[in-house]
């Protein structure tokens, strides 16, 4: 049997008394796009980060393509994951392409195929190559998401996480940018599981949703098996996609 | 160009190379502590608030106490080193000063770093750790090239600071930019304190102007920028230090002085002498009172003049004033002794303390002994030089006349003279070779109840070159040679404020008076 990208087994953690995950479990295989879904202080952050260490769960286990992680060193870990958030975080004293091959550099791949490397990912993030040399302040939100993306993914890692990737950019931008990386997640056969509060992107990018509430995973299918959930939370967490789709039918006409 | 200013660029290159030396050494070590313990204290907030407050409290001791204060420590870590493995290391000169402007230099940038450090966004450490790198790649590759702006602006001020406070080092025995102030401040040579003002003013500028190429360098991601400023740090230093390849070699005699213009000539005098025989000799200036004995019998100097009554109270701790001779060979004994100092003899005059007035004021009043002041203190003001309040022969009349002075004020030598003069105090504390007190119209009241111990000048020898003859042969000539007038009357030539004199040539044209070249 392949072994699952990601494997999280009954992993449990505390804040003093606040349990931000009980006894969760969950498998992504390669190819599979998850999405978390839940409020917040769910426990879908805490639970994105076990996956590369950043938080280190007080019992169960979480493994990596077989590997657990509590073994890996650290650094070494992160290196294998790309990871994607909200605030960007590019390196303001790098240039673009030094933020984009900054795990490479890591790794110790040489100038040339690191040069190569952030050329590749330019075009794949859909940005022109001349912006190798740019730094992130002369660059829009979108692109230094974008440019954010491109780092994720430069060390060629078979795991991405997201947390929230899209959630401070413009709607027209957040959807370009959503739909790139979908077809970024297929091409590059991906596992990638996405952080998000927004239920519309959730439904719109990922195979499966799992929601989160409590700590606990409440719910675990394809978006049209939880749309026939009859579990209140979920159908709670649906409804408001729904309303808005039904509305924007009435106001824009059957046609659209 | 003025005589005076021409030999103030003679000393330049000297003085500057060891003021840049000291500096640079000592930012440089501060920066060596500095970021370690910024980088630390950034780390773990139960250090940041120790490390912050003992790096401010050491900036609120006073820069010259702080130097001083280094003295005595070192002394007490050299001896132990002595007994331990039986290598001692100098009390006196760059160490003490290294160590106390290293320390100066601390705060700014530890605090600059600190700051500069923790106020990384939290979003890029994310990231940093998000991409795969360790504590230390964190640390070298994100959070110090983005603090290096603040930092190098912490850099800056402790640059600015260290220098200015290194022209304090001249006190503790090491040469820099403040030799000029200091003998400039005891000889009313105020050409030379402007110079050494301005050349100290001018260094600590151009530091801070290259320094801040390299800040802008670093905020503006500019290397080009960043390394001119660099480059242009380093050439200066190089630069300044060549001076030293020729001057740094020790030389073979090293002559004291305290920080008055007596001990400025006699200590260019006795130089002068041991060159004449063939003897290479420095000479150590404005060494405190207390400094000047310890660093002799600890071998740092070779040679000064010292005041029996100073060596008296202070080094042999009596209080007692059984006479002007029975003093003077107990000193030599008891020196020898205990220490191996050689007090070869006295050069024939006294430099007592004595109580100093203006010659109108005292007759007004009445006054001529100090028992006549004591009866007056209550309405009277007295001055003393910065330690006379301190000393034990202030101690000594005090008790032995009972003085009620309406108040007490310090003063640099120089300015307790315009003091009494101008009426500010009503008496001094004076020194009865100054030639002051006969140029000022000043009257030297009698001490009826001998409180106060002789002062005969005498010359001593450092232990391990008791028996060097050529240093013996050079200064023999010297004992019981001069007398109290020829000693006023040079001092007055260095201390007047017209056709003033350098220590150097008054101590020539003493020779000359005296035969003795």
């Amino acid at each position: 049997m392949v072994e699952p990208r990601i494997a999280l087994e009954r992993v449990t953690k505390t804040y003093g008394a606040h349990v931000a995950l009980a006894e969760a479990s969950l498998t992504v295989q390669a190819g599979e796009f998850v999405a978390l879904v839940g409020a917040s202080g769910s426990g879908k952050t805490t639970l994105l980060k076990t996956i590369n260490g950043l938080i280190a769960p007080e019992s169960g286990e979480v493994r990596i393509e077989g590997e657990a992680v509590g073994a890996l060193e650290p650094h070494i870990l992160r290196r294998r994951i790309g990871y994607v958030f909200q605030e960007v975080g590019l390196f303001p004293h790098l240039t673009v392409a030094e933020n984009i091959s900054i795990t490479p550099k890591l790794l110790g791949w040489d100038k040339a195929r690191r040069a190569a490397r952030a050329a590749e990912l330019l075009d794949l993030v859909a940005l022109p190559r001349e912006m190798a040399g740019r730094f992130p302040a002369a660059l829009s939100g979108g692109q230094q998401q974008r440019v954010g993306v491109a780092r994720a993914l430069a060390a060629e890692p078979h795991i991405v996480l997201m947390d929230e990737p899209f959630g401070a950019l413009d709607p027209l931008t957040r959807d370009a940018l959503g739909d790139d990386y979908r077809a970024l997640h297929e091409r590059l056969n991906l596992a990638t599981v996405m952080v998000t509060h927004d239920m519309t992107e959730a439904l719109l990018l990922a195979d499966r949703i799992v929601v989160v509430a409590d700590g606990r995973l409440i719910a675990d299918g394809a978006p049209q098996v939880l749309a026939a959930s009859s579990d209140p939370e979920v159908a709670a967490l649906l409804a408001a996609p729904r309303r808005q789709a039904e509305r924007l039918r009435a106001r824009l006409g059957e046609s659209a | 160009m003025s005589p005076q200013v021409e030999a103030a660029f003679a000393r330049l290159p000297e003085y500057l190379a060891w003021h840049v030396l000291l500096s640079a050494s000592a930012l440089g070590l501060g920066l060596l502590i500095s970021l370690p313990l910024a980088v630390a204290a950034s780390r773990n907030r139960h250090i940041r608030w120790p490390v912050l407050a003992g790096a401010s409290l050491i900036q609120t001791i006073p820069s010259l106490a702080l130097l001083a204060l280094f003295f005595p420590l070192l002394l007490v870590i050299s001896a132990a080193s002595e007994d331990l493995i039986g290598h001692g290391f100098s009390a006196l000169g760059f160490l003490p000063a290294l160590l106390a402007l290293t320390l100066y230099s601390m705060l700014p940038i530890v605090r600059n770093g600190t700051t500069g450090i923790l106020s990384v966004s939290p979003a890029i450490i994310q990231a940093a750790e998000g991409v795969g790198m360790t504590p230390r790649q964190r640390l070298f590759q994100v959070e110090l090239p983005l603090a290096a702006p603040v930092i190098m602006a912490g850099v800056r001020t402790a640059a600015v600071w260290t220098i200015g406070a290194a022209t304090l080092s001249t006190p503790v025995g090491q040469t820099s930019l403040g030799n000029y102030i200091f003998s400039g401040l005891q000889t009313e040579n105020w050409v030379l304190v402007l110079f050494g003002c301005g050349a100290s003013a001018l260094l600590a500028m151009a530091t801070d102007q290259l320094l801040g190429l390299i800040e802008a360098g670093a905020a503006k991601r500019d290397l080009k920028r960043a390394a001119i400023g660099a480059a242009g740090i380093l050439i200066g230093v190089v630069v300044a230090l060549t001076p030293l390849i020729s001057f740094g070699k020790p030389a073979s005699y090293v002559v004291g002085a305290k920080n008055f213009s007596e001990q400025y000539i006699l200590a260019e005098m006795i130089a002068e002498r041991i060159e004449d025989l063939g003897g290479e000799a420095r000479s150590k200036e404005d060494l405190g009172s207390a400094i000047a004995y310890r660093a002799l019998a600890s071998g740092e100097i070779d040679v000064y003049v010292d005041y029996s009554g100073t060596l008296w109270a202070n080094v042999l701790n009596r209080e007692d004033n059984p006479g002007r001779q029975a003093v003077l060979e107990e000193l030599t004994k008891e020196l020898a002794e205990r220490d191996g100092v050689l007090v070869l003899g006295s050069l024939g005059f006294e430099n007592a303390y004595a109580l100093a007035m203006r010659q109108d004021r005292a007759a007004e009043l009445g006054i001529e002994t100090l028992d006549d002041l004591a009866r007056r203190s209550a309405s009277l003001t007295m001055g003393g030089d910065l330690e006379f309040f301190a000393r034990p022969e202030w101690q000594a009349i005090n008790e032995a006349y009972g003085f009620d002075f309406q108040a007490r004020r310090s003063f640099q030598p120089t300015f307790m003279f315009r003091a009494v003069t101008s009426g500010d105090v009503d008496v001094i504390s004076a020194f009865s070779s100054d030639g002051r007190i006969a140029a000022d119209d000043l009257v030297t009241l009698d001490d009826p109840r001998q409180a106060l111990p002789p002062y005969d000048a005498v010359v001593l020898i450092a232990p391990d070159r008791v028996n060097d003859a050529r240093l013996l042969a050079a200064l023999r000539p010297l004992i019981g040679a001069i007398p109290v007038e020829a000693m006023r009357d040079a001092n007055y030539s260095v201390d007047r404020d017209v056709d003033k004199l350098r220590p150097v040539e008054a101590g020539r044209a003493l020779s000359r008076t005296l035969g003795l070249d």
